[in-house]
Order: structure tokens, then sequence, then C-alpha cells
């Protein structure tokens, strides 16, 4: 275990007010963009081969990446107390916002108008959705193994409706454990 | 506890969301489909079109996109439903990342971190296209819909565009189809 090296340790509240800043003025990615340039390239608080060790990890941990990847940032910062500073500091804001926006929309619910821009919102974040599954895709080795995971999970979760959590902890234990048998 | 029917809500909220949270490998966006199939059929807290709209507010908000979780429990159970999803669907996961990021070191297990890489890559891009088929199928407005949807895609394979313009342009296209009564 290495303590963080960093020329000089951020305090609480500057840790706070950055990732308050990232959660609230990032829209639909990219926000490890953002943590790179702040966190490594601007001010200098970790090194570039810290950061990127955090962020596979923190895409192959299950949770969403920026979180987890707060919580990385801010416990190699500031132990127990930089983890916790990323976790609210990236949630709570923002988790504010989004019930200020549905109640603002609930209230709206009885014009029709409103139903129609949601819909045109939704399908617009739908191709966001699909996307993100080719770039994810095309991320997939390219051998018949992994490709079969990858279309049983679609099956079992799209077309079967089967419960996500059982397909994933079988797929994922299969997928695993075959990557693992191949690596060496 | 769980006589207060509002107490075994909360509970409900805690049961669906907690174990999902240690689901979603890749991001959130893989459990979507799930949170679907249990809010709407299973425990019927909101209508299919509720979701949508919801779905909607939770990408057109800034923050991670799992914070849909508690937009539903706000609106299926109020304050405390929020905060209870809330604390369900990110709290797991992140002892996990606690727990890794306290036990890391740089040059150990190698192996292993390669196979958890590579392994969950194709379960997260199942889970991920999952969620786009399900919605796909969830949204109204048939193809203009999909003609939306399928645009938006290729304009985000293509290019460098903000995603939340594209939501904006979703929205005047859908306002600009119902003012010709076309949906």
């Amino acid at each position: 275990m290495s303590e963080p090296e960093a020329p000089s340790a951020p305090s609480s509240s500057q840790l706070f007010w950055i990732f308050t800043r990232i959660a609230l003025t990032s829209f639909g990615g990219g926000l490890s963009g953002w943590l790179l340039r702040e966190f490594v390239q601007n001010r200098k608080w970790m090194t570039q081969e810290e950061f990127l060790n955090g962020l596979s990890i923190s895409q192959a941990l299950p949770g969403v990446n920026v979180k987890n990847m707060a919580v990385w940032i801010g416990y190699r910062l500031l132990g127990w107390r930089g983890a916790i500073i990323g976790f609210v500091g990236i949630i709570v804001p923002p988790a504010i916002v989004i019930v200020l926006l549905g109640t603002l929309f609930s209230s709206l619910s009885r014009y029709p108008l409103t139903h129609v821009a949601l819909t045109g919102a939704a399908a617009a974040a739908v191709g966001l959705s699909l996307s993100m599954g080719i770039t994810a895709a095309r991320a997939v080795p390219r051998n018949a193994f992994p490709i079969a995971i990858m279309a049983a999970t679609f099956v079992a979760v799209a077309l079967l409706h089967w419960p996500l959590f059982w397909v994933v902890l079988a797929a994922g234990f299969v997928s695993v454990a075959y990557a693992y048998a191949r690596a060496s | 506890m769980s006589d207060d029917p509002h107490n075994s809500l909360l509970l409900s909220l805690l049961a669906v969301f907690a174990p999902l949270s240690l689901v979603t490998i890749g991001g959130g966006q893989s459990a979507i489909a799930d949170i679907n199939r249990q809010v709407v059929d299973v425990h019927q807290w909101m209508t299919q079109a509720q979701f949508v709209d919801a779905f909607a507010i939770s990408r057109m908000a800034p923050g991670p996109g799992s914070l849909l979780v508690t937009l539903i429990g706000w609106q299926v159970a109020g304050f405390w439903g929020a905060v209870v999803s809330t604390v369900a669907i990110f709290g797991p996961t992140t002892f996990l990342i606690y727990a890794v990021a306290h036990m890391w070191s740089r040059n150990s297990g190698a192996r292993w971190k390669r196979a958890l890489e590579t392994g969950l890559r194709p379960v997260a891009a199942g889970m991920i296209l999952a969620a786009t088929y399900v919605l796909l199928q969830a949204i109204d407005g048939g193809w203009f819909a999909r003609a939306v949807a399928f645009a938006s895609t290729a304009t985000l394979l293509w290019t460098r565009v903000n995603p939340l313009l594209l939501i904006g342009a979703g929205v005047a296209i859908f306002i600009g189809l119902h003012a010709m009564n076309l949906v």
C-alpha cells in the first residue's frame, strides 16, 4: 500500500467543490475526461498511471463509473474522508437537481405537450444508450466465446426478461473464468 | 416496522435496488432494462409512460444516469423514498470500490485485473444493448421515435456533439410533429 504522493494534498472543501462542479456540469458522459484534466493535468494531485489504474478498476467493478472514480480519487488523496467527500460531492447535488426537475415536470404533466416533449427527449436519449451499447460491443474481443456471452446476456435480459442479478452473476462468472484461463 | 405501508414500501425499494447496484457493470446504463421491469411490471409503482418520462428527465439532468432511481424513489415514496433508493443503488458498490482502493497495490493481481476487465466487457455490452432494446419497445411515438433514436445514435457515433443538444433536438422535433398532428 502506497500513501498518496501528491505534491500538495487538496483540502476537504476544495475536493468537495471540484466533484460537485464536475457532477453538475456533466451531461451524458465524458466525466472521466474532466476528472483527468482536473486531478492529473491541471493540479497534478495524482499521476496519470495512478489515475488510469483507478479508471480501469472503476469500469471493471460494478457501480456507476464516475461515482467509483470519485471514491477512488477521494481515497487516494484524503483517505476515508476523501472517499466520503467524493461520494457525497458527485451524488447529492445532482440528486437534488433531478428531484427538482421531476417535480417541475410533474407539475406540468396536465399539459399534453409535456409528455410529447419528454417522448422526444427520451427518443434522443435512447439513441445515446444505443451508441454506448455499440461502443461497448466494439470493445468486446472478436472471438466466438465473448460474442456468445454478449448475445446470451442480451437474449436473457431483453427477450426472456430473466432477472438481471442472476444473469450477470452467471454470465459474469463464466466469462471472467474464461478470460482468466486465457490470460496467463 | 413493516406494518406501516410506507415503511414496507421503503423496504421494497431497498430490496429492489440494492441487488441491482451490484450488477451495474459498465455503468448504471446496464441495469435500466431490469429497473424498468421491476418498477413497471413486478411492483407496478409506475406506468410505462411515467417510467419513460422519468428516464427522459434523468438523461436531461446532470450527474450519473443512475439518479433515475432517485427520481423513481421520490415519485413512489417521497423524500425518504428518494434517500433510500439512492443509498440502495449507490451504496453497495461504494463499499466495494472503497475496499479495492484500500487493498490496491500496483503490481499484484495483474492477471485478475485483466480477466475482470475483459471478462465483464461482453456482459456489460449485452446489458446495455438489452436496455436499449427494452426502451425502444417502451417508447411512444412509434417509428418517429425510433427514427429520432437512430439519428441520435449515428450523430453520437460520428461526431463529438454535446448529447444535451441532441436531447434538445429530440424535444424540438417532437413538438414540431405534435404541431403537425403526427404524434
